[in-house]
């Protein structure tokens, strides 16, 4: 099914926010997720389901003032 | 120095870690200025957060999260959440801008956002103006410090309106108090700390330096010395001469 991450139309097969991490290579990383402008906890992206036309963020930490 | 929910701070600097030329300045610039917290944001992951985070966590620094760049409270308050467990935290420097060209927070949208992330367990550094009544609502939403502006982020202009602040700091003189954003020089940040504010905030004027590591070291001095003459009790400024040599004893000549 078709997604957008970070702004990004992306094919995916996962069924999970999870899932999706993993597929993309994050499986590992220290990111943040939201799944259509909701916090996804971490905790919960292995339950968090993704659907068609879903907008997922990952984020990282990053410079900022 | 106030404590900032809980936590005595080593030195009343915070530093920002953006715009910096090269990972190895933004380590000399922490290392030389003695700063003990450090801003941080959230944004995309685009390879090179990981990397960042190792940096961040060999500064030995509290880490300051911020929401910048949130116009909405549902951003804010989102890009918060995600903050808190990035970061492991409950710091979180509230931004929520209310308007493109200034970068002036949008009181309406800051008080909400404050109310609802303190109420999540947030401890919340709303970033803010000098308006005295807005602060009286930000504290009681659940705002335990408040990070009032020296002027625009990023102007490097000081403190744009050094009497607001004054008053801000006389009218509630048990609340931590960062000058947060603006400042150019450290002269500055000296006179935000003479005022009695607890700490300053600033990226632009010391990653934008030409050399920024002795910058950052400037600022550091600046706001020990600023410390040091406030808790000296600072005489009254006077209208008028008053001969500090001795008139007694003088010679008739």
């Amino acid at each position: 099914m078709k997604i957008e991450v970070n702004g990004a139309s992306h094919e995916v097969q996962a069924a999970t926010v999870a899932g999706v991490l993993a597929e993309l290579g994050w499986g590992e990383a220290r990111v943040a997720t939201a799944l259509n402008g909701a916090f996804v906890p971490k905790a919960a992206r292995g339950t968090m389901a993704v659907t068609e036309g879903d907008r997922l963020e990952v984020l990282a930490p990053m410079q900022g003032g | 120095m106030r404590r900032f929910y809980g936590v005595s701070l080593e030195t009343p600097l915070m530093l920002g870690t953006a715009q910096y030329p090269s990972p190895a300045v933004l380590e000399a610039a922490f290392r030389d200025s003695q700063a003990s917290v450090a801003t941080v944001s959230l944004r995309r992951e685009a390879g090179k957060g990981q990397a960042f985070w190792q940096i961040i966590r060999s500064l030995g620094v509290h880490v300051l999260p911020n929401t910048a760049g949130c116009h909405s409270v549902q951003e804010a308050v989102t890009t918060a959440k995600m903050a808190r467990e990035m970061f492991e935290t409950n710091w979180i420097k509230l931004e929520v801008i209310g308007h493109a060209d200034t970068l002036q927070p949008d009181p309406f949208g800051l008080l909400e956002a404050t109310g609802v992330l303190a109420a999540d367990g947030f401890e919340v550094f709303p970033y803010t103006t000098e308006d005295q009544v807005l602060a009286g609502r930000l504290l009681a939403a659940g705002a335990q410090v408040l990070m009032p502006w020296g002027s625009p982020i990023g102007s490097g202009l000081g403190l744009n309106n050094r009497y607001g602040l004054k008053m801000l700091r006389a009218a509630f003189p048990d609340v931590p108090m960062v000058i947060d954003a603006g400042l150019g020089l450290p002269s500055h940040a000296t006179d935000a700390m003479e005022l009695g504010f607890d700490a300053v905030l600033l990226n632009t004027a010391v990653a934008q330096a030409g050399d920024p590591a002795a910058m950052a070291r400037a600022f550091g001095l600046a706001v020990q010395a600023g410390a040091l003459a406030r808790g000296a009790d600072p005489m009254e400024p006077r209208e008028m001469a008053v001969p500090s040599t001795p008139v007694m004893g003088k010679a008739w000549l």
